[in-house]
């Protein structure tokens, strides 16, 4: 039990983190990134060339896939979001491009990396035992950072200036425009830092589950689901969301093994029928 | 509408039955390319579910649930034919009132929701129907249901109205009968539903639920009656498409033909019945015609949509002569 505990809790923080991103860009923009999966994978790749290849520290990898994301995120707010937001009619619209740009991440990352499961070797050694709890310390590091992201985050939303401007933002737009906030700009910079943080999470994971072409669409799919849980466009609730699908995978992994492949099934219906109570999730606002 | 609106909306339409029926199957007919019997099926078929979608939109939800329906008619149908030796014509209705069926009873809940958590969660439903196909007993699992016979004889009173599809030397070219006359059907049935005094109801849906609410208006019954005629179409073309390919699998319909069908209707343009049509037309054969692009399909075909969308963010039709005025 202890371990389905403690690996669920690893889910738990790094399912946070790819929610966290994908909820910051749909709170400022409106935009529902279809794209995040893609951008996880990419940021694993930037790992595996700069430190599976390159052979520079794993450091170095990590800060080289924040920003690269952090580009990508920027160019695509900057030239195509924004320009899209401004001519359509129905801001539905943003979703066909998020679609178009998933499949061209896609299409661009097979063309790049090719289609064959890439891993790099353990950052760190050894196994963590204690009484029957057996962790291996790379999963303890990987967890830990994280949750330092995303402590590191909640903090830069809570107390600096941009933070409180992209607060405000989500909160209400117009507003936020009235009062001098330059909407434009944080957009962009919130659409970085959500792309940021889906690559930070895919560099940190390609160290233990190594990194696919193919799992990008997959990823965003259970984003998706985290956001549903907490409720779209609060930090707070993506991060629950994320640890509480983190703790039902492990959890369902363990006591449904017996009954074949389904603990996915059995969590995609409670999620519909928890949507159907609460159809904001944990925290969500009402939408629409 | 004035007279001459309405000779050119008769001309319009003579002319896209001419082009169907006509031009197009003396135009394979003459190249031997039969081969595009079946890709302009599939388009047809394609066509159906993107039009429900595009009912869902009408109503102002974004569906990404279409090909959990695909599916699931195309397993009523293979089921009910090569398990219990049901006609296909019977199982068609059947596959697409089952589709119904199940539509109303997940979207009581489901379409309490707006916005993008509907979208997020029609998009989980595609992944439901796809691990539910793998995990019950009667759809067989990942090895899918396979040879499943042709579409038989239709005969009344010992008339043969529709023969044996096996009976043809091109099979597909019946299919492809079938399918375009389903999409006419189904394109004159969603212009005269949006035209009707419900369909005006739905627009009013799209606009403000609440006030139409206000109005009397019985919401509820409105957005569940557009949702189980866009799930009814989804599990026909579903069922159609299965028995062209005589084959399911569980992966026949996933999240990428969900996703696929909404494009459609986007790239068509949400404000246009028609839209659907093009869509699918143009994002099927823009796919096909890259083919020989090899590795880089997926990419020139993305980088055009991507393009599309930037130039025409309101869809094809969208599009109007230059010269013309702004209203």
């Amino acid at each position: 039990m202890e371990q389905v505990i403690a690996n669920g809790l690893y889910l738990g923080a790094q399912y946070a983190m790819i929610a966290l991103g994908l909820t910051l860009i749909f709170a400022l923009m409106n935009v529902l990134n279809f794209a995040h999966g893609q951008m996880y994978v990419l940021g694993g790749f930037v790992v595996y060339e700069v430190y599976g290849l390159m052979k520079l520290p794993f450091v170095v990898g990590l800060i080289a896939s924040a920003l690269t994301l952090a580009v990508v995120g920027a160019a695509l707010e900057r030239f195509l979001f924004r320009t899209v937001i401004r001519r359509s009619e129905r801001e539905e619209s943003t979703m066909l491009l998020a679609a178009g740009v998933a499949y061209f991440l896609d299409a661009a990352i097979l063309l790049m990396f090719g289609e064959k499961q890439r891993g790099v070797h353990k950052i760190v050694n050894g196994v963590f035992i204690w009484d029957n709890l057996i962790l291996p310390w790379d999963r303890i590091l990987v967890a830990g950072l994280a949750v330092a992201f995303i402590v590191a985050f909640i903090l830069m939303m809570q107390f600096t200036k941009p933070g409180r401007a992209m607060r405000a933002m989500a909160q209400d737009r117009v507003a936020a425009q009235l009062m001098g906030v330059p909407v434009a700009f944080y957009g962009l910079v919130g659409f970085a830092l959500g792309a940021m943080l889906a690559g930070l999470v895919g560099g940190l994971l390609v160290t233990i589950t190594g990194v696919n072409s193919g799992i990008g669409g997959a990823i965003s799919i259970k984003a998706f689901m985290m956001v549903m849980i907490g409720g779209a466009g609060v930090v707070g609730g993506a991060i629950a969301g994320g640890f509480i699908l983190g703790m039902l995978e492990s959890v369902g992994l363990t006591v449904l093994h017996a009954y074949g492949d389904i603990t996915y099934l059995v969590i995609f219906v409670a999620l519909m029928v928890f949507l159907a109570i609460r159809p904001n999730g944990l925290m969500g606002k009402p939408w629409g | 509408m004035t007279r001459m609106q309405r000779s050119a909306r008769a001309a319009a339409v003579a002319l896209f039955l001419l082009i169907v029926f006509v031009v197009i199957p003396l135009a394979i007919y003459e190249t031997h390319r039969t081969d595009l019997y079946y890709t302009l099926s599939s388009v047809a078929l394609l066509a159906i579910a993107s039009g429900g979608v595009w009912l869902t939109f009408y109503i102002g939800r974004i569906n990404i649930g279409q090909g959990a329906y695909a599916l699931a008619g195309g397993y009523v149908s293979a089921v009910l034919v090569s398990t219990y030796g049901l006609s296909f014509w019977l199982s068609l209705p059947i596959a697409g009132l089952f589709c119904a069926l199940i539509s109303v009873l997940i979207g009581l809940p489901i379409l309490r929701l707006r916005g993008v958590y509907f979208s997020m969660v029609t998009l989980v439903l595609t992944e439901v129907a796809r691990l539910s196909a793998l995990a019950l007993p009667v759809t067989n699992g990942a090895k899918g249901i396979t040879s499943i016979p042709m579409p038989g004889a239709i005969g009344l009173l010992g008339l043969t109205i529709v023969p044996a599809f096996d009976s043809f030397a091109e099979p597909n070219a019946a299919f492809y009968f079938l399918s375009v006359t389903m999409m006419t059907l189904t394109f004159a049935a969603l212009w005269r539903l949006v035209n009707s005094r419900v369909g005006h109801l739905f627009a009013a849906l799209r606009q403000n639920e609440a006030l139409a609410s206000s109005m009397g208006v019985n919401v509820p019954l409105l957005r569940v009656l557009a949702y189980a005629i866009s799930s009814f179409l989804g599990g026909i073309g579903g069922a159609i498409f299965v028995a062209i390919a005589q084959s399911i699998y569980p992966s026949s319909f996933t999240v990428n033909d969900s996703v696929n069908f909404m494009l459609n209707c986007f790239l068509g343009g949400l404000s246009y019945v028609f839209g659907p049509m093009l869509g699918t037309l143009v994002l099927y054969f823009g796919w096909d015609l890259l083919f020989q692009t090899g590795q880089y399909q997926l990419l020139i075909y993305s980088g055009v949509m991507i393009l599309l969308i930037v130039a025409l963010p309101n869809g094809l039709l969208s599009l109007r002569w230059p010269s013309r005025k702004a209203p």
